[in-house]
């Protein structure tokens, strides 16, 4: 604990004196600072040189945060790291070479951890394929902050403690292979090994333990069978799309497995179960704004129609959203979110104890932001709400960019809930307020 | 099992695609059903040259239309009234897509500064009145294809004092134009809003080049008169085309806004008109991973 205090206060120190630099070299004037970056060549300008395409660009930031109330089963700092972020890029006459890769010193978990964000290639063998391999982010579907026919790895862990949007999703190791035809185009992607998301395990977030009955957080981290098989445990998953008027129609298909944990062994750890999703979206102008649809099945095959007590039912996934610019430099995002259990008679007839999940769970989403100062300064607040859990989370934050190579931001991530086994009211514990600074090269 | 599920899978596909359609379908009607009204008939001129209807087409032409397609780097340099720089760069492409100077395509790849780098934005512009154009963005880090609403289009481009009216241009139908004065080689236009609560001027003049026709001057005024805000044409530089043709081109420009003090340089280099562009270039593949040559 004492440890955690001293890095963070270096962290904070960090952050002041970051603050204070730039601001000591706005008083000079930028415009001295331009042409002594044009007269004298920096070190990435003489490499860049030397290679005529390597392009080399990166961030380093810290990141500070303290939990709002007292967290008997985790830390009092929420997030306290240095990140130093690299990304190169380079292209031969038939592909593009792209990695970028963050090292960074957490103080939260005590240790320095390096995380591959991409490693790709990229290539277009023909005038109708595209094929990317590697390590890379993937995003498809038209959900704004929550996920349907999108079977990507995301990383709740990085979202909840106020990390940038960016780490809202996870990278995978897999190959992407696009086909486009005047008829649709057809999106196919193979991932060899599961790459869960980074869910929630006790680690910086304490959750509820519905076998425990009870919150558990950096003490009990949650134990998990994760398959890992190369080319025995693989994901496959597939989108045909195309535009008609320019509303986006698309169908989704995913083979693999649950992405968090919703199923358990004998032994008691945590495991997960085969999932297989199919859906729809469609995405357009509706009036003065863009209206959204989507809709997933979730087939949960070793449910057995909801009969097996070890795995979670299938599910239906269904969100309606509206989206438009409220006034100048404004805009508001409002999704209806509904989640249903299937199977739902057997789900009850097994639940004996604790209290029984609804069948039907509806979230509302907002995302409202506004900018101001010459679009320098951005207030945004997301929200979640969820009338039938009783629960609800709100990510408000404001961003100021110092110059075009700093931005500071500070924000918090606030969880209420009335019940302890909800999706967010098991997180209440967690409400956390962070600040950050980044300078970009 | 497999079966029942594969089977209510594909069921529930086929009603959603059905869904989707019908609502489509009725959204078009119903745009089409609001079809605007046609703007007011403009006074013709009695003098021997061109009337205003003509010379402000003409103009609207020489400022965003000329060639069939378009490629270009934009510098902007924003500086603001305390001396603080901030610089943009970004390539685009156009493709003209509709007759008589109507529909474009435009594909805008950021390459400056760290917070946009490498963002891409595609525009499918529509001039029918009462219709709003098609907007994508997509942001690399996260693999996102986000849709943004149709804005108000006297916001800033980019940060910048330009706005984004000035960058896709203005709809000839939404002011009433007169010709005020024929001096010093220019027409002066004065364009009056039609709907004077849709925008913060009350009027503004143009001061169009009679040979070009590029508009080299447009101070804009508040209601009571006041002028606050002036873009003016600082270079203007001849582009030949492979076919022949020569374009006269504003590469350099600025705009003052003289109520907060901020002043931003646009300079436009590289240009080629009439390549070859695909009209597929405008669409999700190429949103995701711009051609190359978009990206150098």
């Amino acid at each position: 604990m004492n440890q955690g205090a001293t890095i963070c206060a270096a962290v904070w120190l960090g952050l002041i004196m970051a603050l204070a630099a730039p601001a000591a070299a706005g008083t000079t004037g930028i415009t001295e600072n331009v042409t002594a970056q044009t007269s004298a060549p920096s070190l990435l300008d003489r490499l860049a040189e030397r290679f005529p395409p390597l392009e080399i660009n990166g961030y380093v930031e810290t990141r500070a945060g303290m939990r709002t109330r007292n967290d008997p089963d985790e830390k009092g700092v929420s997030v306290a790291e240095a990140t130093l972020q690299l990304e190169m890029f380079t292209y031969t006459d038939w592909a593009d070479f792209k990695f970028k890769g963050d090292l960074r010193t957490d103080g939260v978990t005590e240790s320095v951890v390096f995380d591959t964000r991409e490693a790709w290639i990229f290539s277009r063998p023909s005038d109708n394929v595209d094929i990317k391999v590697g390590r890379q982010v993937l995003t498809w579907g038209t959900g704004g902050l929550v996920f349907l026919n999108d079977m990507f790895p995301k990383d709740w862990q990085s979202f909840f403690i106020g990390r940038d949007a960016e780490y809202l999703k996870a990278p995978c190791n897999s190959a992407k292979v696009g086909l486009f035809s005047h008829l649709a185009n057809v999106d196919l992607v193979y991932t060899p090994r599961f790459e869960p998301d980074r869910y929630i395990n006790g680690e910086y977030i304490s959750y509820w333990s519905a076998a425990d009955g009870e919150r558990l957080g950096n003490d009990d981290i949650l134990e998990v069978d994760t398959p890992n098989d190369w080319f025995e445990d693989d994901e496959f998953a597939m989108r045909v799309y195309r535009n008609v008027n320019n509303y986006e129609l698309a169908l989704y298909g995913y083979w693999g497995y649950w992405k968090d944990p919703k199923g358990v062994n004998d032994q008691g750890t945590a495991t997960f179960p085969k999932l297989n999703t199919y859906g729809a979206s469609v995405r357009g102008q509706v009036g003065p704004g863009i209206g959204n649809a989507e809709f997933a099945y979730y087939d949960s095959t070793q449910s057995n129609g909801g009969t097996n007590a070890d795995v979670h039912n299938s599910q239906m996934r269904y969100v309606v959203g509206y989206g438009q610019e409220v006034w100048a430099n404004c805009t508001l995002d409002l999704q209806y979110y509904v989640e249903q259990m299937l199977d739902y008679g057997e789900y009850r007839d097994r639940t004996t104890t604790g209290r029984p999940k609804d069948e039907f769970r509806h979230v509302i989403t907002v995302q409202l932001s506004q900018l101001f100062m010459n679009q320098t300064l951005t207030l945004a607040l997301d929200g979640y709400c969820s009338p039938s859990d009783e629960d609800a989370y709100l990510r408000p934050s404001a961003e100021y960019k110092i110059s075009d190579t700093t931005v500071a931001s500070v924000g918090a991530n606030i969880f209420f809930g009335n019940h302890p086994e909800t999706f967010f009211g098991q997180f209440s514990n967690n409400s956390n307020i962070y600040t950050s600074i980044r300078y970009s090269f | 099992m497999k079966m029942k599920s594969f089977l209510l899978g594909t069921l529930a596909f086929l009603i959603t695609l059905m869904a989707a359609l019908v609502i489509a379908s009725t959204l078009l009607l119903m745009e089409i059903s609001f079809a605007a009204t046609p703007a007011a008939a403009a006074n013709p001129v009695p003098d021997a040259g061109p009337g205003v209807d003509e010379i402000v087409k003409r103009a609207n032409h020489a400022a965003l239309y000329q060639g069939d397609t378009c490629k270009g780097t934009v510098a902007l340099k924003i500086v603001d009234s305390q001396g603080r720089v901030r610089n943009r760069s970004l390539n685009i492409i156009r493709k003209n897509n509709g007759q008589d100077d109507g529909d474009q395509l435009y594909l805008t790849y950021f390459k400056a500064p760290a917070d946009v780098r490498k963002m891409v934005f595609l525009v499918h512009k529509t001039t029918e009145p009462g219709q709003d154009d098609s907007r994508w963005l997509y942001m690399p880090s996260l693999d996102l294809v986000k849709r943004i609403a149709a804005g108000d289009k006297r916001t800033s481009f980019a940060g910048s004092d330009f706005l984004y009216e000035d960058i896709s241009g203005r709809n000839l139908s939404e002011d009433r134009h007169e010709l005020v004065d024929t001096k010093s080689g220019n027409f002066v236009i004065r364009n009056t809003p039609l709907d004077p609560g849709s925008v913060e001027f009350s009027h503004y003049v143009a001061h169009v080049d009679q040979k070009t026709y590029l508009p080299m001057l447009v101070e804009y005024y508040k209601p009571g008169g006041q002028l606050y805000r002036i873009m003016e044409v600082v270079k203007v530089e001849n582009v030949k085309t492979d076919n022949g043709n020569v374009y006269p081109t504003v590469t350099n420009s600025m705009v003052r806004n003289l109520e907060t003090g901020s002043t931003t340089t646009m300079t436009y280099s590289d240009i080629r008109y009439d390549i070859p562009l695909k009209d597929e270039l405008f669409g999700e593949r190429y949103l995701r991973r711009p051609p190359r040559e978009v990206m150098r």
